[in-house]
This record gives C-alpha cells, structure tokens and sequence, in this order.
C-alpha cells in the first residue's frame, strides 16, 4: 500500500517544530508501525535528509518505549496495542497518516517523536517502592496472598509507563500512572507499612512535575495499551483522602 | 591471561558459605568513601545498583534507555526458577544445579552453577518482599509451573511477564536508592570505553545521547551488566538497542571474551514474514507445557492445516524425544525444526515454520482454561499474524534470542581486569553451551542481589587505591579516541545505510554461524566479515550531528563493534571441534544426528585476547573440572 505520512519534526526542545509531509510507498500490511517508519527512513537516509527521530526497543509491547499520537490517538487506532505492535494491516491503500510526539508539559520534547518522560522516574522515586533491602526477608509463603488481590495488584502492574494516559489527557493527568503504582502496592501486605506516605508523596511528585489533574474523562483507560483500569484512581483518591485524613502535618 | 577461576576449597554446598566467611569487609562507615559505577539496569543491573546503594556505597548506575525500567529483562516471558520445592516433587538445589549443568552440556563450572541454585530460593523470598505480584494458588500460596525441559515444576511466575515484573521490582529497589541519593542514575547515557589505570579498572567514558557530550565518570570499581549480543545476527529477539559495545570495548582493553560462539536459538519464535522485518518476536515456551508441535509427514501439503489427519502429521519432537517430548531443551527443539524445515516440511509462506497446535488442550481443558494461562500471548501472536491461534496452530521457527558467551569471569565474577566485573547475560559463566529456560533471571537476579554485593567488597577491601579522578592523563586520552572515533563515523558520508551493513552482516552470521556450523562456512564467514567491515568504514553513511540526540551515530558505534565481534565468534565456532549446546558443527554428530560432544579435548572454556586491530586473537583455555557431576551424553530419549 502507499500511504502519506504528516510528521512531526522538531530539532530539539528550543526550536519550534512542524509537520513535514513523506510519502511511504509499498508498505507491506504485515509490517509494524514502526518497521513502516523504518523503511521510510532508509529512504530519507538515502535523499540525505535525517532520519524521523523515535524511541523504541524491545518491539514487543513491553518495554513502553515507543511513544507517539497516530492520527491523533496515543499508539494509534488498536485497542490494548503499542505503536510498535500496531500492523499496517490496520491502515489503507491511500490513507494520510498524522505522526506526532506525546505532548505535555511534564513531557517536553528532545527530538521529533522523542520526548523526556524523566517525571515518570521521578514519581517512583518518591515513594513507589516497598522499603526493604536485599535480603534478610521472611520465605516468600510466609505471608498467604488471596489470589483475587494478587491477580487484582497484577492488574495494576502491568502498567508499562508509556505515557499514552497522559498523552491522551486533555489535562495531560498522570492520575492513572501513578494510581497503578499505589494501587499495585496498596493491594499487598506487603505494601501496608508505607501505605499512607506513599500515596502522599507520589501524588506530590506527580503534581509537582507539572501534571493535570483528572476530571474523569476515562481516555487514559482508552488509550492505555494494557487496558489499565480507572477504577484505580478511583481508589486512588480514597487512599489518598484517607491518608491526608490521618497525616500527622 | 591469567585465568584462575578462584574457586573456593572445600565440600560443593560449602564453597559459597565459606568464601563468604573468608572474603574480607568494608567496614560500613567506609563504604560511602568507595564508588561503584555500575552499567545496565536489567535485572543484573538494577539489582546490583540497588543493593550496592543499600550498603553504603557511592554508586553511579548508567542505561541508554530513557528510563532504567526500560532494560531488555523486561521483555522475559516465561518465569524464573528457584528450588523452593514448594510442590514437593523432588526438587532441590543439587537438582536445581544438576539440570542447569546437564543443560549446558557440561561446559560450564560447577562451583559457580551449584551456588546459582543455592541463593534462587533467595530472589524469590525477595521479590515477592518488594511486592512482585506472582501468580497464586487459592489458597493464597505460590504458584508454580514446569518449565523448559525440567521435570520438576520450580518455575515461578506472573501471567506472561515474569521479566517484566521482575524488573520492576529491581526498578522499585533502584528509585528508592535513587530517591535517597545513594545511586545517581545517568539515563540516555551510553558507555562506549572503559578507563585502566595502573592496570586496574578506575572509570568509564559515556556520551549523553541527548546532548552528544563525551565525559568521563572514576571510580574504584565499575560492574558491567551490559546484556547479550544476539543482535550481530541482525534478526533476534534483543531489544532493537540491545548491543556488544560496552563488553567489547572492555575485551580491547584485556578482558577475556569466554565461548563468544555460545549463542541460544530459540525454538518458539514468530516466523520473519518479509524484508521490511525488523526484530524476532518470542512466544514463550510455557507454551510447549500444552501446544503439540508438528508438520505434515507428506512435502508441500498445501491443504488446509485442519484437513490434515491425525495420521498424515508428524510429531517430531513426541517421536524422537518421547520421555520430554515437546518440552525437550531449546537447542534440540530448535535443531529439530531446522531439520524439519531443511527437509522441505515446513509449513506457512516461506516454508519455514512448524506448528504449535493447541487443539488437544483446547479439547481437553477448554478453551477459558487455556485463555487464563496463555491469554496475553495468544493475543501478542494475533496481533502479530492476523491468525486466531484458538482456531489454527501457531506457526513458530527457531530464533536468536540469548547468548551464554560473554566476558569470562572467576567465581567472584571479576574479569580479567582488576576491577571490572561483569553480570547477567553479559558474563558467561553459569550456562555453558545452553541455557534452560527460566534461568536467565535467575542468573541475572543472583549475580546482582546476592553476588556482587558480596564479592566487590572483597575486592575494595583488598586492594589499595591511589586517588584518581576524571582529570587523569589516561581519562583525557580515552575522552580523546571516543570523539575521534565518533568524528569519523560522522565524516565518512558514504552511500550505505547503518542498517544496511548491519542485515548483511546478520546474513553472514545466521547463515554461516546459526544453528548448525561447519569449517568450511565459518572460514568462508572469517574471510567475508573483515571486507565488510572496510567497506563500512569506508562507505557508512551517518548523517547529523554529534552535538544532539542521533540514532544513526547511536547504532552506527554498536554496528561497528558487532563487524568485529561477528568474527571473533566465527573464530571461536570454527576452533571449536564438537558439537555441544547451541553450537552444532554438522561434522560432529552421532548417526541419528545428535550433537556429539569431544570431553578430552574440548572440556574447557575457550577464552580468547585481543591482541590489535590487524592482529588474530589469542586462544586460551580453562580447564572445567567436574568433581561432583559425571559427563554423560545429554539425552533426552
């Protein structure tokens, strides 16, 4: 299939950008997204003109380094799919395809499609751990774990820290990033002694980072391709109403 | 070279205790006075960082991802072993132990893989204190599943993301170390030369892959947990950025590269469904507790796969290994594929692939159970091929996906350079010639929990350290080759892409290197690679700048660094005279072509020296002595 591509080209956080327009022609429908871009690239490398600029790695869904708005959508049109598992079979001969980076405050941009999601880093350290240090920790079934609850935290865990929640935020909100973390933790004994502070430092971090706030939209869940539910913000805001209740400041 | 492995004295069970005992101390208020660079933040790394952190030492923790939860560990699947014997079937560390050397057709040490075994029943204790959410029974208790040609079932797990979750609990340990500042976490940051001083490893030189600046970073040690270099083959399950670099430069600067031709071929992978392929995607092997693997007896059978009867397929791997059947090892499922293929049986476009059927599961358990245990990887596979694999087996075929060579290191996992040790997949000690499924992050995660933190305050403590920082003559002078080298990557401007040189090199390589080797292909591969290389320093084209994020500079340094070491491993498969593990020479085979291993000359880790850029390298060897296990024939009948 050939296809027009609209992307988002900008050299470096100070300069301003724009949409350039390429042409990708006989892309094969078994390809990736990303392998699209790719082949793509080869060609502008062959027109000496730089290549689109795009983080990426383990292209397999996991790694939650690829990152980008296609036609508008936060890892484009699949539900529960990354960019880089997104096939073009997805697409049609002669469709325009509009290719830009996450955009948000707490996200600036480094190079095209690449943005710095360091803030995300930032919210863990302050507090999405559990304290322990290596070794010295009782048998790993010393402490039974109903299997609902485990299998409820793994639904949290799964969280792959794209970014597509805040990029597909109206309000660029990390409300469901940083609940999947809480919620992961706050759902296993293990999690109990930290509880309360963490809830609190994390959303302090979070806010502190420069993003929104969550006006229950639900397009974080929309785009979020593990399909992260919001009903962990919604628990969320009660560990974090409860904590602030109880906080000793 | 001096290659004494130090292996502890005394009794298999008591080497690790004992060396514990007998390695010296910092004491805890001079621990903030030693800093430790480590490299990588997979499992190995983060684990490593985050412990070193909680001792007290000054640690400086290096990825060129953007984030350090990004490492490739996170890509694992599968599970992660430990000899918990939780299901009371058998299991114990001298089984544990057992497994993982017969599975490495006895090529790698035994003191080092014995303690691998005793400290997993650790990782698991500590993975699920940091929170890691493990698959559960009802009863609220641990789950476990077998695993990859184990008969036991030790296999620990979460859904199809054990890596994932594991590396997020390394993560977890790592920020709190980060948040309290005793790590600091240099992301997007690219190690591209080690830095000796009197002999001794004191430093790394890095470029910021944002800004493009070249600095340097001392320390009195520095750990290496750089991942494998399954992507020389171009093709391979890595992480596009997984690379050889930061261990490769180490062995030009004298760390011996152990095995380099040690490489895993996994049997379950997606098949490569055009050019515009880019990487390999796995499909977990858990996969082969229930999928029956096949192809049709008769050439070119073109009928629709659910047309063919019972009679007409051939279950090979049932047939030809009928105690393990479709869980025999990686290698021998692998090579069994490829001889499937080879025979003109394969199945799908190419012709290369064999089915993965879960028709008899489905039938058997029904469709719910099968979906709750391999849901997310049948959906992966869907997204992926645009078949429903509830309905139509699964075509898989054989792929790069681990390396078991790597930097050689003794048991206190030092190289051959004071100073530097080395982890995880990137060093290559506890696997030998193939690694079980469910042991690299048992490996990874035992290397940087419950080894290095022991092993490098040994060696803090024992040596005496001038005080050196980064203004040293020797940083400037490496500072200096960095840029140089960058510069004249950039300034070749030649007609071929990065990309280019490197598919042709994975051509060579998987060709001539893969699966199945012989003489004369590896020194047809041996004459091919260095024209290659010239032509790629004479005609690469890199545009941009150095001063800026640029990908193609990125690759083009890692590409270059594969061009040599894609030879180093054709050299070290070619002197290699036996078949063992994932290195098959078709010259070596019994009759019913099993690989045939040759103990009394081949029983040693072949461990190669640098010796200068128009020069051959240096073969050694360390000898492996087994005192505690008899080489037999691995079989798996």
């Amino acid at each position: 299939m050939n296809l027009t591509l609209h992307v988002w080209r900008q050299n470096g956080s100070k300069t301003s950008g724009k949409l350039v327009t390429y042409n990708a022609n006989n892309v094969s429908e078994d390809s990736s997204f990303l392998e699209m871009l790719d082949e793509v690239n080869e060609g502008l490398i062959a027109n000496d003109e730089e290549p689109i600029a795009f983080d990426h790695d383990c292209r397999e869904g996991i790694c939650g380094s690829c990152s980008m708005m296609i036609n508008g959508v936060a890892h484009g049109p699949e539900r529960h799919t990354t960019a880089c598992q997104l096939h073009m079979r997805s697409f049609k001969d002669g469709d325009e395809i509009y290719i830009e980076p996450w955009r948000a405050k707490a996200f600036p941009i480094i190079k095209d499609l690449v943005v710095d999601r360091n803030s995300f880093d930032k919210v863990i350290q302050a507090g999405g751990y559990v304290s322990v240090s290596t070794g010295g920790v009782p048998d790993a079934n010393a402490i039974p774990i109903g299997k609902d609850y485990a299998d409820s935290a793994m639904d949290a865990a799964e969280c792959i820290g794209c970014g597509a929640c805040v990029a597909s935020c109206k309000n660029a909100s990390a409300m469901l990033f940083v609940a999947a973390k809480v919620s992961h933790l706050a759902l296993l004994p293990q999690g109990q002694p930290e509880r309360k502070n963490r809830v609190l430092n994390m959303v302090k971090t979070m806010d502190d980072a420069g993003f929104g706030n969550c006006t229950n939209q639900y397009e974080c869940e929309a785009a979020c391709p593990k399909g992260i539910s919001v009903e962990f913000i919604a628990k969320m805001n009660r560990d974090f109403l409860k904590a602030g209740l109880a906080s000793k400041d | 070279m001096d290659l004494n492995a130090r292996i502890p004295d005394g009794p298999l069970a008591q080497k690790w205790e004992k060396h514990k005992f007998d390695t010296k101390l910092v004491n805890p208020a001079n621990k903030r006075k030693y800093k430790v660079i480590v490299v990588g933040t997979g499992l190995a790394g983060a684990a490593a960082a985050a412990s070193l952190g909680e001792l007290g030492y000054e640690v400086s923790n290096f990825c060129f991802q953007d984030s350090p939860r990004r490492a490739h560990s996170i890509a694992a699947q599968g599970g992660i072993n430990a000899a918990k014997n939780y299901p009371s079937d058998g299991d114990s560390v001298f089984r544990l132990f057992y497994d993982t050397i017969k599975g490495g057709d006895f090529r790698s040490r035994e003191a080092n893989v014995y303690r691998l075994a005793q400290v997993s029943v650790d990782i698991i204790d500590q993975c699920v204190a940091q929170g890691v959410p493990f698959a559960r029974e009802y009863g609220g208790l641990l789950a476990n599943r077998s695993f990859g040609g184990a008969q036991v079932s030790r296999t620990f797990y979460a859904r199809g993301q054990t890596g994932q979750q594991l590396l997020l609990g390394a993560y977890s340990a790592l920020s709190r170390q980060i948040g309290l500042g005793h790590v600091t976490m240099f992301p997007r940051t690219e190690m591209l030369d080690v830095v000796l001083i009197d002999g001794k490893a004191r430093g790394i030189v890095v470029r910021d892959l944002v800004t493009g600046e070249i600095s340097s970073h001392a320390a009195e040690a520095v750990v290496l947990a750089t991942g494998g270099y399954g992507n020389v083959f171009y093709l391979s399950t890595n992480a596009k950025g997984s690379n050889v670099t930061a261990a490769f430069r180490c062995y030009k600067k004298g760390a011996g590269f152990a095995n380099p031709c040690y490489t895993q071929i996994h049997p379950t992978c997606i098949p490569v469904s055009g050019d515009h392929q880019s990487k390999l995607t796995l499909m977990s092997e858990s996969l082969r507790n229930d999928g029956r693997v096949w192809v049709p007896k008769k050439k070119g059978d073109s009928r629709p796969v659910r047309e063919i009867p019972e009679a007409e397929r051939d279950y090979y791997l049932e047939r030809k290994y009928p105690s393990f059947g479709n869980l025999s090892p990686r290698d021998i499922a692998s090579r069994s594929a490829k001889e499937a293929c080879d025979a003109g049986l394969g199945v799908g476009k190419s012709g290369l692939g064999v089915y993965l059927d879960f028709e008899d599961a489905i039938n058997r358990d029904g469709e719910q159970t099968i979906r709750e245990k391999y849901g997310n990887l049948f959906q992966m596979y869907e997204k992926i091929t645009a078949e429903n694999p509830y309905k139509v087996p699964m075509r898989i075929y054989p792929a790069v996906h681990y390396t078991m060579g790597g930097l050689w290191v003794d048991y206190n996992l030092m190289s051959t350079i004071p100073g530097l040790h080395v982890l995880g997949e990137a060093n290559f000690s506890d696997h030998g010639a193939n690694r079980l499924g469910a042991s690299a992050l048992m490996q990874g995660l035992a290397d940087g929990y419950f080894v290095i933190p022991h092993t490098i305050g040994h060696y803090l403590a024992s040596e005496k350290f001038e005080a050196v920082d980064t203004s040293h003559a020797e940083f400037k002078k490496v500072e200096a080759e960095v840029n140089d080298s960058t510069k004249k990557l950039l300034g070749i401007n030649g007609k071929r892409s990065v990309d280019s040189f490197h598919k042709e090199l994975g051509k060579i390589m998987w060709d001539k290197c893969g699966m199945a080797r012989n003489k004369a292909g590896l020194e047809e591969a041996i004459q091919k690679i260095p024209s290659l290389r010239e032509e790629f320093w004479s005609n690469v084209k890199v545009l941009g700048q150095g001063e800026s994020l640029n990908q193609s500079l990125e690759k083009a340094g890692r590409v270059a660094d594969f061009l040599e070491h894609g030879e180093l491993m054709c050299r070290d498969a070619l002197k290699r005279e036996e078949s063992c593990g994932g290195h098959f020479r078709e010259e070596h085979q019994t009759g019913d072509g099993e690989a045939l291993r040759h103990d009394n000359e081949y029983a040693h880790v072949a461990v190669w020296e640098y010796k200068g850029e128009n020069n051959a390298p240096d073969r050694h060897e360390e000898t492996l002595n087994f005192e505690n296990v008899k080489l037999a024939t691995r079989s798996y009948k």
